[in-house]
Order: C-alpha cells, then sequence, then structure tokens
C-alpha cells in the first residue's frame, strides 16, 4: 500500500459504490441488463443498450483478452514514477465489455495484443482495492 | 435552413507569435489573436456582433466568452464558449456558420488562445490533459495522453501491420512543412531515422511522434456569403461541415482502429457535394502521428488499414498526392492546446488565398480540414474553398 495514497484514487459514486465494494472482497462485478441480457461496464444507472433500469450486480469470470496496450516510459506523476514501466491496457472480459487497466506480474515486454489475463486485485486504501490483471500462465496470444 | 454550403465565409484570419510567450497572458493572446484577424478583415469592433471562445487551462474562466467581450468592450448578441477539445475550433465553425444563416448574428468572431508551455508545469499541462481519462475507471491506472492515443496506434498495427516507421513519415512530413514556414516553432528538419531513435514515451510512440506544448493564440472572422466581398481580401467559402461524436473516453469506443471522423466526413463531403480526391490539400489533427494515419482512412483517402502505405514515399509532403499539415501541424508548428487546430484553418486561409509563399500549395481550390477532441472522441470536419460554387 506504501504510496499509493499519492496516485489518483477513484471516487466511487452511488452507481459505481456496488463495483468497488466487490473489488474490496475481491470480486469483479459487472451489470447485467436483465431486460436485454447484456453486462455493461462502467457502471450506469440505466442499461446503455436498451436504456432499462433493470440492472443486477453479477461477478464477473475475471478473465479477459489484451485488445490493445501500451508500455508507459514517462509516467503521469511522480506518485506512478516507481510503476515506470507500465503497461496500460484495454482488455475485454469474456462477457463482453473492454475495461482499462494496468498488466502486472510479469515482464513488461512479454504482454502483447492478444494475450490472456486474469484479474487480481491491488488494495490502495481502506476503500479502494484496484482491479488489475496479470498474464494467465501458459497461454501464449490468440 | 437544410444546408450551409457556400453561405458562409472566412473574411479575416490570423495568428499570434506562437511558442514560449511567457509576457504574455492567454487572455493577453486571445485579445491579440483577435485584434489581428479584426485587421485582417478590416473591421472594427463594434461590427462583431458574434462571439465564440474556448476556455483556456491556463486562465480559466467560468464563463470565458464573456469575460472575452467585457475584456474587449464589446456586446455581442450571440456569445458561447465550446469545449470539445481539438474539435472545438471546427464545431465552432459550425455552430457560427449555422448562427449566421439564421440570422442570429451576421459577423462572427472566433477566437481561442492558451499558454500551455508559460501558463502550466509541464507536470500540470500533463496532468489536465490526461484528465479526458475516466476519474474512475482509466486515470487510475496512471495513463498519460500519449499512452491513450499508444493504445490506438497499437490496435492499428496489430490489425493493420501498420509499422512505428509509418508513424515517424507523417512526424517528417510536418517537419519538412514547418521548415518552409517562417513562423512554425520547429524548423531543423528530421528523418524517419530521427524520430525511431527519438525517446520513448508510450510504446510505440517516441518524442517525436508527440506533439508540441506551446503558447499561442489564433482568430478568425466569418460572415455571410452575400457581405464577403466587402472585405480586402477574398473569401474564404465553407463548403461543406460535419460532425461525428462516439465517446468520451477511449476504453468506451466503439472501435479502436476507425473513428466517427468517418461520420463527420461523411456529412461534410455529402454537403459539400465533393469527393476526397476532389481536394487539393488537408490539414489533420496531429496531436499524434497516429491520428493523421487513421483521419487519412476514416475521411477516405485510402482504404481502412492502408494509411501506412498511403504516408510513405512522401505522399503527404508537398508536391505529393495530398500535401497535409501545410503549415507543420501540432507536431512542429504549434499546439497550445484546445486552440491548437485554429491555427490549421488560418492556414488553409492563408493557402486558399494563395499567400503561403514558400509551402504554397500549387493552385489550392479546395481543401479539407479536420479536428477531432478527447482521445478520437468527438470528429468535426470542414470542406472550405476558394470558390463559392
Ligand atoms: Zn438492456
Amino acid at each position: 500500500m506504501t504510496g499509493q495514497m499519492d496516485k489518483f484514487l477513484p471516487r466511487p459514486t452511488p452507481e459505481t459504490g456496488p463495483f468497488w465494494q466487490g473489488c474490496r472482497d475481491h470480486k469483479l462485478l459487472l451489470q447485467y441488463c436483465t431486460a436485454c441480457g447484456t453486462h455493461q461496464f462502467y457502471p450506469r444507472v440505466i442499461c446503455a443498450n436498451c436504456m432499462s433500469e433493470h440492472l443486477e450486480w453479477r461477478e464477473a469470470s475475471g478473465r479477459g483478452t489484451v485488445e490493445t496496450y501500451t508500455i508507459v516510459t514517462r509516467a503521469v506523476s511522480d506518485a506512478y514514477a516507481a510503476d515506470v514501466p507500465y503497461v496500460i491496457a484495454l482488455i475485454t472480459l469474456e462477457e463482453g465489455p473492454r475495461m482499462m487497466s494496468n498488466v502486472v506480474g510479469c515482464d513488461v515486454e512479454s504482454v502483447k495484443c492478444g494475450v490472456a489475463v486474469e484479474v487480481i486485485f491491488e488494495q490502495w486504501s481502506a476503500e479502494i482495492t484496484m482491479p488489475k490483471f496479470r498474464p494467465v500462465a501458459g497461454k501464449p496470444a490468440s | 435552413m437544410d444546408n450551409l454550403r457556400g453561405k458562409v465565409a472566412i473574411v479575416g484570419a490570423a495568428d499570434t507569435q506562437v511558442g514560449k510567450l511567457p509576457q504574455f497572458s492567454p487572455t493577453g493572446l486571445c485579445i491579440d489573436a483577435a485584434r489581428r484577424a479584426m485587421a485582417d478583415a478590416n473591421i472594427t469592433k463594434g461590427q462583431i456582433d458574434g462571439l465564440i471562445t474556448c476556455n483556456s487551462m491556463a486562465e480559466p474562466y467560468m464563463y470565458h466568452a464573456e469575460a472575452m467581450a467585457e475584456y474587449m468592450q464589446i456586446f455581442p448578441r450571440y456569445c458561447m464558449s465550446v469545449g470539445a477539445g481539438g474539435s472545438t475550433t471546427f464545431s465552432i465553425l459550425h455552430h457560427a456558420a449555422a448562427a449566421i444563416v439564421s440570422g442570429m448574428c451576421t459577423t462572427v468572431l472566433i477566437t481561442m488562445a492558451d499558454s500551455l508551455r508559460s501558463g502550466l508545469t509541464r507536470d500540470q499541462a500533463m496532468k489536465m490533459q490526461s484528465s479526458a481519462g475516466h476519474s474512475q475507471f482509466e486515470i487510475p491506472f496512471g495513463p498519460t495522453v500519449p499512452a491513450f492515443y499508444a493504445l490506438i496506434a497499437r490496435a492499428h498495427m496489430h490489425k493493420y501491420g501498420t509499422t512505428a516507421e509509418q508513424f515517424a513519415a507523417i512526424a517528417v512530413a510536418c517537419r519538412k512543412h514547418a521548415c518552409l514556414n517562417p513562423t512554425a516553432e520547429m524548423r531543423t528538419p528530421i528523418t524517419i531515422d530521427d524520430v525511431m531513435n527519438s525517446r520513448m514515451i508510450a510504446d510505440p510512440l517516441h518524442l517525436l511522434d508527440c506533439s508540441l506544448v506551446s503558447d499561442g493564440g489564433s482568430a478568425i472572422i466569418m460572415t455571410s456569403a452575400d457581405r464577403a466581398a466587402d472585405f480586402p481580401h477574398d473569401p474564404v467559402y465553407i463548403l461543406g461541415v460535419g460532425e461525428g461524436h462516439g465517446h468520451e473516453h477511449i476504453s468506451q469506443a466503439q472501435s479502436l482502429t476507425t473513428s466517427f471522423a468517418v461520420e463527420s466526413g461523411r456529412r461534410a463531403y455529402a454537403m459539400a457535394g465533393l469527393r476526397p480526391s476532389d481536394m487539393d490539400f488537408a490539414q489533420l489533427y496531429d496531436c499524434f502521428t497516429p491520428t493523421v494515419l487513421v483521419e487519412l482512412e476514416d475521411l477516405g483517402f485510402c482504404q481502412k488499414g492502408e494509411g501506412g502505405a498511403f504516408v510513405e514515399n512522401g505522399n503527404i509532403e508537398l508536391g505529393g498526392m495530398l500535401p497535409v499539415n501545410t503549415h507543420g501541424g501540432l507536431l512542429s508548428h504549434c499546439h497550445p492546446g484546445n486552440p491548437g487546430s485554429m491555427f490549421a484553418l488560418t492556414e488553409t486561409v492563408t493557402q486558399l488565398r494563395g499567400t503561403a509563399g514558400a509551402r504554397q500549395v500549387k493552385d489550392a481550390k479546395v481543401a479539407i480540414v479536420h479536428g477531432q477532441g478527447g482521445i478520437m472522441s468527438s470528429h468535426t470536419t470542414v470542406i472550405l474553398a476558394r470558390e463559392r460554387h
């Protein structure tokens, strides 16, 4: 947890609170629309596909694929400097939605488009635990 | 009002100095740009009845356009400031044209400036711009602005086999043009190797794939085509304009490799009744080199995925098939933030007046200019011409 407090910590809102609670519990929660049957991310008060309010929280598998990535060699602020080089990736989850995260726990040069990843959780504060991803062992880029 | 084609013209255009200008505030630059554009159009401030600005990051006002009107002591009947990132300039042009045609006002001043270089520390500028990211679901992971665009670059490379050298060719072309422009900030020629050997910022983007951080301002005066003959310079007519808005946050983009420039371009071409092959030159938003490549594809200058081949071999340089960013662009002329694409607009006016000197596009009659804001989020395309058609 050292040093993470100076990073840009998310500030949960009423509609995103359950997602962040899920992260605290080490569960990746997505909203599922019971009207049209789609998952969505980020959390909203409506389904962005059909505008229905009938949304429920479901735990995602936590598995996904790196759709694209970059290796950042110049940190956005001092609080991130110790992480350089770090990977920013857009990850397509098995359930469909795409999310941004860091790919960690590996050589940054090993990250490629198509690499299979799985969620891990990194506690930053009492309130905030971040969902991050690591390559799935033994699964090369598809 | 079903069509703005040929109904509105730009009759004044001017830039301030650009570069590192600690002697000017952003407000000072904004007003200096306005003064120069009014002088270019030979009008007095009393003739301005519409004012549009965009806010300054270094010296923000809650009501920016009202503050600028007050500063100049002008009293417009149409007054607003707009924020759509780098697309601001051309979406403003769209709104101004509509306001003139609908009779809301007759003569609009569009003026914009910022001091990202002198008015903010480098870290402040970086943080301010990366705040385009989602505060809960992107920014905490530490993306920089170059990182956001690197995601697009990498996706394009993965899907279409585009290379970092092809992105570099865009930086080389812009620099070549800047070398012919006495007002450009960066006037030393560069090669593809220079770009490839410059410091990696966010893989695959090197330092020379990234635009400048500058101070500067730029302004234009617009009025109806019917009034346009009363001004000292040849008018530049708006033949087509279109917008497309796809997302705010890159993680929510429908496609990482095809942008809503497809929509804005299609709408602008349809209004103008013209095609990509009719364009004599193009000014394409170049905050980072990959944006130009994606825009060339999405605006129909080549097939999707063939942008890499299109930018090679001097094709987008003066003398090539489609000169792009003839003033040097955000990459080599200047980039003071949201006002950045104003300089592409004033350059287009200069080219279509035929007064661009050493960098003049021979026989330039019709041009396309494109701005994008956010992270390939909002897009506006404008087609401008020497003749009203
Ligand atoms: Zn739904």
